[in-house]
């Protein structure tokens, strides 16, 4: 290969600072008001009524969350709604010590995978952990919601705060 | 099956944290240095494939619109493509179907990234990966899906975070030899372990960095492959597969997608034995492990075994089987379709012996290249040779 | 084409101005489920799958991800290009045309009623250096070039009152158009200017809806009851900037023809096609992509479907509603070679087009 051509690096001083160059700034207004569909339309309401639903395919026999209205292996319709706890098991977890543009938290936020018991193993959701020191935290630890009270719920996930282990 | 298909020449632009070029600067950099390689001029092409990842890293809806400028599309059958991260494996995929169809002769095929645009970071255009009504809420970064993945991977086989760390020292060695390397270097594994943690199991120096940049090829059908240079690289095997995206319902330590790509890749390449039959790969290593990871789904590792054969020194540029001689993403850097382009190119230029200082030393007979990408979901894979 | 290629399936939702009942995943895995009953196939035996979609429409960035369930195809080969329908339909047949693979679906879906800053989002689309700060209303492209292609052409805007009328009338007999409406050519001069000479009632509305089409290789299609047979495809792009954009005509489209018509060996459009679905996105797009096909005044029917103008523009989904429209006329026996065509929309001069047939030629 040859010696590259071009992609001239510009340092943050460069670009922010030494006036060299100029910059053309724009925030787009991108808006949008999702249709949730049947079946997270259902998931949502139930999670502001304090529940975690599942659906059925009768098919393939699985019980998935987050719910949806077909089958996406057996390709149907799915058949029906089946309650779920609002316990689980960490599938996975991280300390996350970084906000999304790179700023440092000093207490970490702790997204996991948790298997939602009640659903077919290795079906979760991913949520938050809390309420534990985060050297604490193990995968295949059984945890449980920990609800927003009911006034404060939206329909969102966010109802649930935060899953907190349970011995 | 189909007309064979051979990449014919390839250019690729230094990978900067924040290049001074346009997104359609960047691009007509690589397009016309590939061009100038296959010795044609755009004339001589029929077809324009453009490969780029979201748009909001250059902040351009339909952005490869805006891109064609660049990438050579003005007049031309244009199309851009996109598998996310998986893209600048599969750009070259899309562009095999133009010629092994019989529809086209020669394809020009860009691949372009301009992440520094996305102010005040580049991650901020991953917050939207997430389902939007059941993920969003949480407030993810793109982390954390990577640091879930990991942890998975490693709580299934028992591995240690110093086995991952060493593909971090292997990569940023190897990229010392690439002239657009962005961060490459000799570290050791205390130094990488020592590097602050983003997100529990990864830390910083586990992590590519964000880039600007472009690479490149032009592909041709036979004849005109063998009328334009003695030594055209043949595409012999292409693989994609997309698996579902309710990422959380699957177990994320094996990437079962890319296994699938690559078993359609090695069929259609007639590789029985990936291990014997392949000399070298180049897997997408944006993090450390996904390196290790995707060595296992290509086929060239056991379940869970990379890691060792990683210590054993197998993986090495002077070993049984060179993983990311480049450099990788660790290394050169991750600009990211354009990434995936650069682990095509690195085939290229292996198996023509123009590598130079990161030329393997072994006689090279057929190489794999593979990117993955979107919610741990994607595998497209390339199998190349002489 | 040396080996033929079928479309033996075509599933699509009705297009609505909204569609609040449904997600962009049970609208797509209607039309899903509509196209494998009407090829007789289960989604098991779909190999491959074409989606076309853009990042900011969808408001999902790497909108890939989202493809694959409703569509049945979980760990299959799927891509996604940020194109019309009809760019996704002409790349699902060289996947079958390259001979590895046999069947291969395309889709496209629109949730327009979903995007709340559509017009702020298409000014997202121009040149972020030399356009976006001039801080125009994106629609004054259409209107300069309606104003251009005009002059050029020698027509009216009388011409484009016609065609916009006719669009919306034909909308009528077509039972999943949105925007069907007697309307006579006053009444469309009657509307608002939005970018003059361009009136709010030369504009297409945008509207939801989903379609798949299968398409399956000549030997695959062999089983198949009704096949339809891709006689020649081409897309082109035009010039990538506004300031060199030939106004006055559809240099892509050109460019796209040439290629589709000498893989279906057609030599006077006029004549060997009985039916064009093509681009109306504003009425006179209508007239221009006629000139651009070379189809002579007087030919055939164009647009009988109503259009983007009656049926509502369904945004990348388009195309492949137009093809599906062809589909239909083929198989009731209304067309034997019809053409559908499509244009991505202001800014871009992005063009794609399918030739379909009762037989491969």
């Amino acid at each position: 290969m040859k010696e590259p051509k071009l992609g001239t690096g510009l340092s943050s001083r460069d670009f922010f600072e030494s006036g060299r160059f100029f910059t053309v700034s724009y925030e787009v207004r991108a808006e949008y008001a999702w249709d949730t569909g049947p079946a997270i339309g259902r998931y949502l309401e139930e999670l502001k009524a304090g529940r975690i639903m599942g659906r059925r395919c009768t098919k393939c026999n699985r019980v998935f969350v987050p719910p949806r209205a077909f089958c996406e292996l057996c390709f149907r319709p799915a058949d029906d709604w089946v309650p779920l706890e609002d316990t689980g098991t960490i599938n996975t977890f991280s300390r996350c010590y970084i906000t999304w543009d790179m700023q440092k938290l000093t207490s970490p936020e702790i997204p996991a995978v948790i298997e939602i018991d009640g659903a077919t193993p290795g079906h979760g959701i991913m949520h938050m952990i809390g309420g534990v020191d985060p050297d604490e935290i193990k995968v295949g630890m059984k945890v449980k919601a920990v609800w927003k009270p009911e006034s404060e719920r939206e329909g969102a996930i966010t109802d649930i705060k935060y899953w907190k282990p349970v011995s | 099956m189909g007309n064979r298909v051979a990449v014919i020449g390839a250019g690729i632009t230094k990978f900067v944290r924040r290049a001074q070029e346009t997104p359609p600067e960047l691009a007509w950099a690589a397009a016309s240095q590939a061009l100038d390689n296959a010795g044609m001029t755009l004339d001589d092409i029929d077809c324009v494939i453009h490969g780029t990842a979201p748009d909001a890293f250059d902040g351009v809806h339909m952005k490869a619109e805006y891109l064609s400028a660049g990438s050579g599309g003005w007049g031309k059958p244009y199309t851009r493509t996109y598998v996310g991260g998986g893209t600048g494996v599969f750009a070259p995929i899309h562009s095999w179907m133009h010629l092994a169809s019989g529809k086209f002769k020669t394809a020009l095929v860009v691949c372009e990234e301009k992440m520094s645009s996305c102010q005040p970071h580049p991650q901020g255009a991953f917050i939207t990966i997430f389902d939007h009504t059941t993920e969003r809420a949480l407030g993810p970064n793109l982390l954390w899906i990577f640091a879930l993945e990991q942890h998975r991977y490693m709580s299934v086989h028992g591995i240690k975070n110093e086995q991952i760390a060493l593909a971090s020292v292997k990569n940023k060695h190897n990229a010392r030899g690439h002239p657009s390397a962005q961060i490459g270097g000799e570290l050791t594994v205390e130094e990488v372990l020592d590097s602050e943690i983003l997100a529990y199991p990864v830390h910083r120096l586990m992590v590519s960095p964000t880039s600007d940049g472009a690479a490149a090829v032009v592909m041709a059908v036979e004849d005109v492959a063998k009328a334009q240079t003695g030594q055209p690289v043949w595409l012999e095997g292409v693989g994609w597969a997309l698996d579902t995206a309710y990422w959380t319902n699957r177990d994320l330590y094996y990437p079962r997608y890319v296994e699938k790509a690559a078993w359609m890749a090695y069929e259609m390449a007639g590789i029985k034995k990936p291990t014997e039959e392949i000399d070298f790969a180049e897997p997408y290593d944006p993090f450390a492990y996904k390196e290790l990871h995707h060595l296992e789904g290509l086929q060239l590792a056991p379940k869970g075994g990379a890691p060792k054969l990683l210590a054993d020194g197998y993986f090495n540029r002077d070993g049984k089987l060179p993983s990311c001689p480049s450099g990788g993403l660790l290394g050169v850097g991750n600009p990211i379709a354009a990434a995936g382009m650069m682990k095509i190119c690195e085939l290229f230029w292996q198996l023509r012996g123009e590598a130079g200082e990161r030329q393997i030393q072994k006689p090279l007979r057929r190489g794999v290249a593979q990117a993955w990408g979107d919610l741990m979901q994607v595998g497209t894979v390339v199998v190349m040779g002489t | 084409m040396s080996n033929h290629v079928a479309i033996i399936g075509c599933g699509y939702t009705p297009i609505r101005v909204a569609t609040p009942e449904a997600s962009y995943r049970e609208l797509t895995f209607e039309a899903a489920q509509r196209a494998y009953a009407d090829a007789g196939i289960s989604h098991e035996e779909v190999q491959s799958a074409v989606c076309c979609e853009e990042d900011f429409i969808e408001g999902i960035s790497i909108t890939d991800e989202y493809t694959p369930d409703q569509l049945g195809v979980v760990l299959r080969s799927v891509e996604t290009v940020g194109g019309d329908g009809l760019h996704g339909l002409g790349i699902a047949a060289m996947q079958i045309q390259t001979g590895a693979l046999d069947i291969v679906v395309v889709e496209a879906h629109s949730k327009a009623s979903n995007v709340l800053t559509f017009d702020h989002i298409t000014e997202f689309a121009l040149d972020p250096i030399w356009n976006r700060p001039l801080g125009f209303h994106p629609e004054f492209i259409a209107g300069m070039e309606m104003n251009r292609f005009l002059h050029e052409a020698k027509l009216s805007v009388e011409d484009c009152d016609r065609i916009a009328a006719k669009n919306r009338t034909n909308a009528l007999s077509n039972p999943i158009a949105a925007y069907p409406a007697r309307m006579t050519s006053e009444d469309i001069a009657h509307s608002p200017h939005t970018c003059a000479p361009l009136r709010e009632a030369h504009e297409a509305r945008r509207a939801d809806g989903a379609v798949v089409l299968v398409l399956a290789s000549e030997e695959r299609a062999k089983g198949a009851e009704r096949p339809v047979w891709i006689r020649g495809t081409g897309w082109a792009n035009d010039s990538p900037t506004l300031e060199s954009r030939p106004w006055g005509k559809d240099g892509a489209t050109e460019a796209a023809a040439r290629i589709a018509y000498e893989e279906a060996g057609i030599r006077d459009p006029s004549r060997e096609i009985d039916l064009f679905e093509v681009d109306d996105l504003y009425a006179h797009r209508e007239a221009m992509a006629l000139a651009a096909l070379g189809v002579k005044n007087g030919a055939a029917g164009v647009n009988p479907s109503g259009g983007s103008l009656g049926m509502g523009h369904t945004l990348d989904a388009i195309g492949l509603y137009r093809a599906a429209m062809c589909v239909d006329a083929i198989r009731s026996g209304r067309s034997k070679v019809a053409l559908a065509q499509s244009w991505r929309g202001v800014p871009t001069t992005s063009v794609a087009m399918s030739i379909l047939s009762v037989n491969h030629g």
